[in-house]
């Protein structure tokens, strides 16, 4: 795993920032769309080491966080089902919905099962043929061609007993949706990394084009992050806005065909209900009819009840970039990753989350 | 057929007898444990360190070690870290229905070896057996007392500014040893576990300095806990510098690909050393020449700023906060 120390090398992290430096003259506010790069930049402190003109801004690409507690409910409502082991990443399980979470289901009696992979809930399902396997499909264009491909593989063996709650949601709707509403006004996006290897960069051309927004799809390491804001330093300064990839090793314009083809076979867009956004058209995923057996919604009878919303807590703001974490009175007093109020204090990838963690507050 | 342990083997009886006569008594022999009275009973004269823990660890098996083994070196451990000289443990098993005999006979052999290399006693336990389904195969409870000598005053307490911060080597390889193990996340690595008794790593350094303020195994959390804990209790900052601390290449890719930070990821046998600058390189040297010490480095430095913080210098250079561990690690899902 060499491969990675290239990527976090001091020394062309120093001249990548002096490059950075000497460019960005104009004030210019960057939003980075994925809670994984809000991590990286926290986790290695790029903030600190870039000039004052530039004002980096989180945005809603974390897919625990942007899950509604309407949808939370549903999977917490699903998951205390007799019969039914609940399979799901790890990151959902504190999520905290509108009455319970699924940890607390979990310690309630409910067999709520942690995997790794869709693969992992396959094997599940194999091994307890007289229970209800119910995967919580959440996350963007990354993991969804993973889900299908494990429907696939379920239809294949004829497994019965596999069902997949589909919360997906598809990035570029969420991104329009964000800019058309004019709350924050952006010159460029770090466009996501991981999305970007399946749905490839062209998708994110529109930005460049209709809003005359700089773009550049960045990877996760530092290297990678700061070659992004080089790129949208150097389009926002040549007033030339595009879609540069400094993801290179990983994204083509194209995007992967094969994983999209998956996604598409098993899946087709609908409507989705955003946290803090609200339902946005096309940006979710429902099953196809021919796959509608898999549907956890259609094949088992639920009332989540009514939904409420947290008291206080600014997540779906914060999501949308138009607050920080240091503005919600909750953050670090009422709420805390050991008792998260909102979903982005609960995600690795939440933006309050690495607030908290990484000391955002804290000036060395 | 193998041979399993049965719910009789705990009731006290002729069973119970056997596995005591048989499985126990010849492995840990030594004349207190022998006696086979209600308590052990010994002589004993100046300051004495007392500690209690218990192994749960799943699955009992692991590479590098079992949960034998990991519980003499974790008691050990707990006694070297406030400086003592371990003599005496207790080991109690609450053994699940059903358990392989042979597997708890090498529980219990390699509890023997580690207590053999630490230089300890096990000079009383017990046994229960609970039905199926009460415990996970075997838990392991133990306690042990060690002997502090004159003028060793070692508390996470101590910590004072200009302090150096020592590690005694690379950080994170239980954790993932006994991760890639697990049901469900099996991965092949030739990582084994770092479970050693460190008594006598600690043992050379109190012979080379006297200046040792504070030790810490830092086991669950990993260093970044055991860090802000001596941080908080000493109400001093402590500065560690990234590029310093020593991660395995095979530690760090099992980490990027979980999602896992290796400071959060737990260890068996490490130990971090608060202690007098100018004793620092010294210690170095000693530890360095202990196998369990022989990647050890200076990490950072203790500072009146920031008091009860842990702060990263980065490897491009930035600072950042390393808070505790919260919750569990849980992997990444995007």
């Amino acid at each position: 795993m060499r491969f990675i120390d290239e990527f976090r090398r001091s020394d062309l992290a120093q001249k990548l920032i002096a490059r950075i430096k000497q460019k960005a003259l104009s004030p210019a506010r960057f939003m980075e769309f994925c809670g994984g790069h809000t991590v990286a930049i926290f986790k290695f402190g790029i903030r600190q080491l870039l000039p004052p003109t530039i004002d980096m801004l989180s945005g809603p690409g974390c897919p625990v966080c942007v899950t509604d507690n309407s949808d939370l409910d549903k999977a917490i409502a699903l998951a205390q089902l007799p019969d039914v082991i609940a399979a799901t990443f790890g990151d959902m399980l504190k999520v905290p919905g509108s009455h319970s979470s699924l940890q607390k289901a979990k310690a309630e009696g409910a067999d709520v099962r942690i995997v790794y992979s869709t693969m992992d809930a396959l094997q599940i399902a194999r091994e307890n043929p007289s229970q209800s396997v119910v995967f919580i499909g959440i996350g963007f264009e990354t993991t969804a061609p993973t889900i299908a491909a494990s429907v696939l593989q379920a239809g294949q063996e004829k497994l019965d007993n596999y069902y997949v709650l589909s919360l997906h949601k598809l990035t570029p709707p969420v991104i329009k949706a964000l800019l058309d509403s004019g709350e924050v006004k952006l010159d460029g996006i770090v466009c996501p990394g991981h999305v970007s290897t399946i749905i490839g960069s062209s998708p994110w051309e529109f930005v460049a084009r209709d809003y005359g927004i700089a773009c550049a799809v960045s990877g996760f390491e530092p290297i990678d992050i700061l070659l992004s804001i080089e790129m949208l330093v150097s389009q926002v300064e040549d007033k030339a806005p595009k879609v540069d990839i400094a993801y290179r090793r990983s994204v083509r314009p194209d995007g992967n065909r094969r994983a999209l083809e998956l996604m598409d076979t098993v899946f087709e867009p609908c409507p989705a209900r955003w946290r803090g956004m609200g339902l946005l058209p096309d940006s979710g995923l429902r099953f196809r009819k021919e796959f509608e057996r898999f549907d956890a919604e259609l094949a088992f009878d639920i009332d989540p009840g009514p939904t409420y919303e947290p008291k206080g807590c600014i997540c779906g703001h914060i999501l949308r970039g138009v607050k920080t974490p240091m503005d919600c009175e909750l953050f670090a007093k009422l709420c805390t990753p050991e008792h998260p109020v909102g979903p982005c204090m609960v995600s690795s990838e939440g933006s309050c989350s690495a607030y908290y963690l990484y000391g955002a507050a804290y000036e060395p | 057929m193998s041979h399993r342990i049965l719910l009789a083997h705990g009731s006290g009886g002729k069973l119970a007898h056997d596995l005591v006569e048989k499985g126990f008594l010849p492995a840990f022999r030594n004349p207190l444990l022998a006696k086979l009275d209600d308590s052990a009973v010994f002589e004993f004269k100046g300051l004495l360190a007392f500690t209690t823990d218990s192994y749960v660890v799943n699955p009992i098996f692991f590479p590098g070690g079992d949960i034998g083994k990991l519980a003499v070196c974790g008691t050990v451990n707990d006694l070297a870290m406030v400086g003592a000289m371990p003599l005496y443990l207790s080991l109690s098993f609450i053994i699940e229905e059903g358990l392989l005999q042979s597997d708890l006979e090498k529980v219990v052999d390699s509890a023997r070896k580690a207590a053999d290399e630490a230089g300890v006693e096990i000079v009383t336990g017990d046994t229960k057996v609970v039905d199926r389904g009460s415990a996970d195969k075997l838990f392991i409870n133990t306690a042990g007392i060690g002997m502090i000598a004159e003028g060793v005053d070692i508390s996470g307490w101590n910590a004072k500014p200009g302090d150096k911060v020592l590690l005694s080597g690379t950080i994170g390889d239980h954790g993932i040893a006994v991760l890639s193990q697990r049901e469900g996340l099996a991965f092949s690595t030739e990582l084994e576990s770092d479970c050693a008794p460190l008594n006598r790593l600690v043992a050379e350094m109190l012979d080379a300095s006297r200046q040792i303020h504070c030790l810490r195994d830092p086991t669950r959390g990993g260093l970044a806990t055991s860090l802000n804990e001596l941080a908080r209790q000493s109400k001093v900052g402590i500065r560690i510098d990234e590029d310093q601390v020593p991660v395995r290449e095979e530690v760090f890719a099992a980490c990027e690909m979980l999602g896992f930070d290796p400071l959060y990821v737990a260890n068996e046998g490490k130990l971090v050393a608060i202690a007098a600058a100018a004793d620092a390189e010294q210690l170095l040297e000693v530890m360095q020449r202990n196998h369990y010490g022989r990647d050890a480095a200076v990490i950072g430095e203790v500072r009146e700023e920031h008091p009860g913080r842990v702060v990263l210098k980065t490897k491009l250079g930035a600072s950042r906060i390393v808070d505790m561990l919260v919750g569990d690690l849980l992997p990444r899902i995007c």
